[in-house]
């Protein structure tokens, strides 16, 4: 029988304490017990993207993200990306109106905005390579590089 | 002022209209925004003092962009100053139905633009007179002297002006509502909002993660369900009569209830519940749960690639006669004809694939429901928690959330009668989600088809008949059965894009069908997936046999058609006669049917002629729309289309097995990706002053269009979807 463990962790900043079984995936942990639901659930498999987050500043796959090895780090979230939308990428998506739907573009957002740190100007064959990461069911990946090449070149 | 309770009715040509104010409803949006009275002008806007515009959207917002669209119709004729109108989602309510989407409240079938079109700008043109009038009296000059600029009604010859929310201040609803027929509306040259594009109004909150979707709604106390599903995928619909669910023989729960969370584990119908108090909790408690089946479901023969032979041999045998729509004499244009050129062509089941699995979040107390759901369907949203309930559809409050991409399946409310069901014995809020595996497998597929196309050909070579015969199990039957009634067995879902658009004078379509107890549902664009895949590769097949260009056959069957226009476009965009080396170009041309939108597409492909893998290296799309709304969003959901047509032409496929659905997540079906896309190039032109519906047309044309480049390039024809490399290289073999 798993017992529940806690794991203290900072998330967008701030420190957090959770009780959570050891193998909980991080992104529940956000979406239910920190209500932080920007970040979503598409697959579980590590396959689409849309639980994108930041670990220590490396994007992951907050599915795969046991809670137990989350200890100590820190996560940043959608919703932690900026305090008022204003971060470079959350600019240029709004200016492409990227999104349709919508679901997968926190994923697209927190995976284009840790691209960018890395690598500051892009080819457009990296941000392909980056970006086929995440899944997008409208296709909006044309406007999906359009926003990536306009945040590298408006930041 | 109070405006609630009236019901305002007036007619336009024969057409009534009923416009109600909900209580509680809209203004309990309004309440919360604006925090005081002011003019409700009908149910559809709401007019606050400070001058903020409230438009109800009738229907959900699934990528479309229907939030934007839908409210700039009636903000149009109201003359809104668009940057002070707020759009929100209308609860479920008979003063939203949508007149052309079965007398319902909802999204499907393209049929938003077209069903509102004329409803939400008569209301808004109606507000604008009340504000007229309301202005007229307060400076007591004639109704004729005044005219309105965005946001404030003027008084030219006197300089004076009143701000919109100035006059909602004071404004009372006249006791003789003034008609408003569509010779009021505005003439196209007048408009300042259609036909423009503005930005989208629930982008912002999207791009911050603020967004609520079904999945996200949080309520206190909320429980969570996960359902473990039997293997087989029978899924009961809602509407259906009980007795097709799959329910458990036997269920061991001890292990399941052991864990920490976990909190009820609930035998259903068709399935079993873990309720928890987190999600993780009853994915645990569902991994735990051992049960027995109860056996003998119809769809455990159903094996598809069995079934596809069935369905083919069904096609050739003569003594089976399906449900026939023709026009003109076919069987003597065929008895007469100089040659008969046929061909046959199959698909296999696709899946929807939308990003937000499905779910539901249902709270009942009493006898009063409140459903949070990610819906295409309002009304039907309330009929199923009704019914789950025990109550009517009255007691149902339904709250419409964002959808992470709707696509048709969020129309079949396969989790509300969980949701409703779980949470009126828990009695408390329960959010049921499905993982993508329940999603993959539990599914409602686009049908797996056999079809045959025959032309009767004059001795010079001209078409003088037309035959398509169509083998499936149906949608309608399974999706919707009063659709089915209706149609009296000729399923209009499956049939969709049958009928051919050209000037043939002699035609039959004909539906075959086969009950298999597979569950199927409507999928984007419907039949005109297949059938068009059939008829515009059959087409091409003429075109080879008559020796002539694909395109030109095309504009000589079409006639004088209103398909001239992108035929003629999508040829000069792509440079259509200049050969490509290495590479082939393909034409497909598709008229819309209901829809009324006509799009042709040219694709250029390339083949790996030992793996017989396609490359589609670019599409072009024009698309006629008539009018288009908003341009940049219509754009977008061809470009939507195209990239579904593409993953159904080449790679995505549902096989089954005992019933059991082979496929269980992006591992192994397989969605495009970013480094897939080909070019896309669209362009829009108008045809007819006229609205249609342009949400699903993207899809049809890509797959025969690649279908026939690549038998230009190669001489091989592939006749089944998707064409994958095994199915290239046999062709490649037989053209060789």
């Amino acid at each position: 029988m798993p017992e529940k463990i806690t794991v203290s962790f900072k998330v967008n900043g701030a420190p957090q304490s959770v009780r959570a079984f050891p193998d909980t995936p991080l992104l529940w942990v956000l979406r239910e017990q920190l209500k932080l639901t920007g970040t979503k659930y598409g697959c579980g498999v590590a396959m689409c993207g849309s639980c994108t987050v930041h670990v220590d500043g490396q994007p992951s796959f907050s599915c795969q993200q046991q809670i137990q090895h989350v200890r100590g780090r820190s996560v940043t979230t959608i919703e932690g990306l900026s305090p008022d939308a204003s971060h470079p990428v959350q600019r240029a998506w709004v200016a492409e109106q990227v999104p349709q739907c919508g679901y997968c573009q926190s994923g697209q957002i927190m995976r284009a905005a840790a691209l960018l740190k890395t690598n500051p100007q892009p080819t457009r064959a990296a941000i392909v390579r980056e970006m086929s990461f995440n899944l997008c069911r409208c296709a909006s990946y044309k406007r999906i590089v359009a926003a990536v090449e306009r945040a590298a070149r408006e930041r | 002022m109070d405006a609630s309770r009236r019901r305002f009715l007036h007619s336009t040509g024969g057409l009534a209209l009923g416009f109600a104010v909900a209580p509680g409803a809209l203004l309990g949006v309004v309440d919360a925004r604006a925090g005081e009275n002011g003019l409700t002008a009908n149910a559809w806007v709401h007019i606050t003092p400070q001058g903020a515009v409230v438009i109800a959207c009738p229907t959900s917002e699934m990528g479309q962009g229907i939030l934007t669209s839908l409210p700039l119709l009636l903000a149009e004729e109201l003359d809104a100053d668009w940057s002070r109108v707020h759009p929100v989602q209308a609860p479920a309510d008979a003063a939203f139905i949508n007149p052309v989407h079965f007398k319902s409240q909802g999204v499907g079938g393209s049929r938003s633009l077209r069903g509102y079109w004329l409803p939400m700008r008569l209301a808004g043109a109606q507000a604008r007179r009340i504000l007229l009038v309301n202005a007229a009296a307060r400076w007591s000059v004639p109704v004729g002297e005044l005219a309105t600029e965005p946001g404030r009604v003027v008084h030219r010859s006197s300089g004076r002006a009143l701000g919109y929310g100035e006059i909602a201040a004071f404004a009372t609803v006249p006791a003789n509502l003034p008609q408003v027929t569509e010779a009021d509306l505005k003439p196209r040259a007048q408009w300042r909002l259609i036909g423009k594009d503005v930005p989208r109004v629930e982008v912002p909150a999207k791009v911050r993660g603020a967004a609520v979707f079904g999945i996200d709604v949080q309520l206190p106390g909320m429980l969570y369900a996960s359902i473990l599903r039997p293997p087989v995928a029978a899924t009961p619909h809602p509407q259906f009569a009980p007795g097709i669910g799959i329910p458990p023989a036997r269920v061991d729960d001890r292990a399941a209830l052991a864990i920490e969370g976990v909190v009820r584990v609930v035998p259903l119908d068709h399935g079993v519940a873990v309720v928890g108090t987190d999600y993780w909790a009853t994915v645990l408690g569902k991994r735990a749960l051992r049960v027995e089946w109860q056996q003998g479901a119809k769809a455990e023969r159903y094996d598809s690639d069995a079934v596809a032979k069935d369905f083919a041999a069904i096609l050739r045998d003569p003594a089976r006669k399906g449900e026939m729509r023709s026009a003109g004499d076919p069987e003597t244009a065929f008895k007469g004809a100089a040659s008969v050129v046929a061909a046959e062509y199959f698909n296999d089941h696709v899946y929807h694939a939308a990003m937000e699995p499905l779910n539901a979040t249902a709270w009942v107390r009493g006898d009063e429901v409140d459903l949070w759901s990610p819906t295409q369907g309002q009304t039907w949203s309330q009929e199923v928690a009704a019914k789950a309930a025990g109550t009517t559809p009255d007691k149902v409050r339904v709250h419409t959330t964002l959808l992470g991409g709707g696509f048709g399946l969020k129309t079949e409310q396969l989790t509300t009668a969980q949701a409703v069901g779980l949470a009126q014995l828990m009695g408390k809020p329960v959010k049921v989600i499905w993982s993508r595996e329940d999603d993959v497998q539990q599914g409602a597929y686009r049908p797996l088809v056999a079809q045959r196309v025959e032309a009767a050909l004059a001795a010079d070579g001209r078409v003088v008949g037309w035959r398509h015969r169509l083998v499936a199990d149906s949608v309608a039957l399974r999706a919707r059965r009063s659709q089915w009634d209706s149609v009296k067995g000729y399923d209009v879902v499956v049939m969709s894009g049958a009928a051919t658009a050209y000037a043939i004078p002699h035609k039959l379509h004909e539906y075959v069908h086969e009950d298999r107890g597979i569950p199927l549902g409507y999928w984007n664009a419907n039949g005109a997936g297949f059938t068009k895949f059939a008829g515009e590769s059959f087409v091409d097949e003429l075109a080879a046999k008559l020796g002539r260009d694909p395109l030109d056959l095309r504009l000589e069957l079409i006639g004088t058609g209103r398909g001239r226009l992108v035929l003629e476009t999508v040829a000069e965009m792509a440079d259509w006669r200049r050969a490509r080396s290495g590479r082939g170009l393909g034409l497909a041309y598709y008229d819309g049917g209901e829809w009324a939108c006509h799009c042709a597409q040219v694709a250029e492909v390339s083949v790996d002629r030992a793996s017989g893998a396609i490359t589609v290296h670019k599409i072009w799309a024009a698309v006629d729309a008539g009018i288009a709304v908003q341009p940049a969003h219509l754009g977008q959901q061809i470009e939507t289309g195209i990239v579904w047509g593409l993953g159904a032409a080449l790679r995505e496929r549902i096989t089954i097995k005992g019933g059991v659905v082979q496929q269980s997540n992006f591992t192994d079906y397989l969605v495009t990706r970013m480094y897939e896309m080909p070019e896309i190039e669209v362009k829009l032109v108008s045809g007819a002053e006229a609205i249609s519906g342009g949400g699903q047309i993207g899809v049809a044309p890509v797959a025969p269009a690649i279908a026939n480049a690549l038998a230009r390039l190669t001489g091989a024809r592939v006749r089944e979807l998707p064409m994958l490399p095994e199915r290239v290289l046999a062709a490649l073999r037989t053209a060789a």
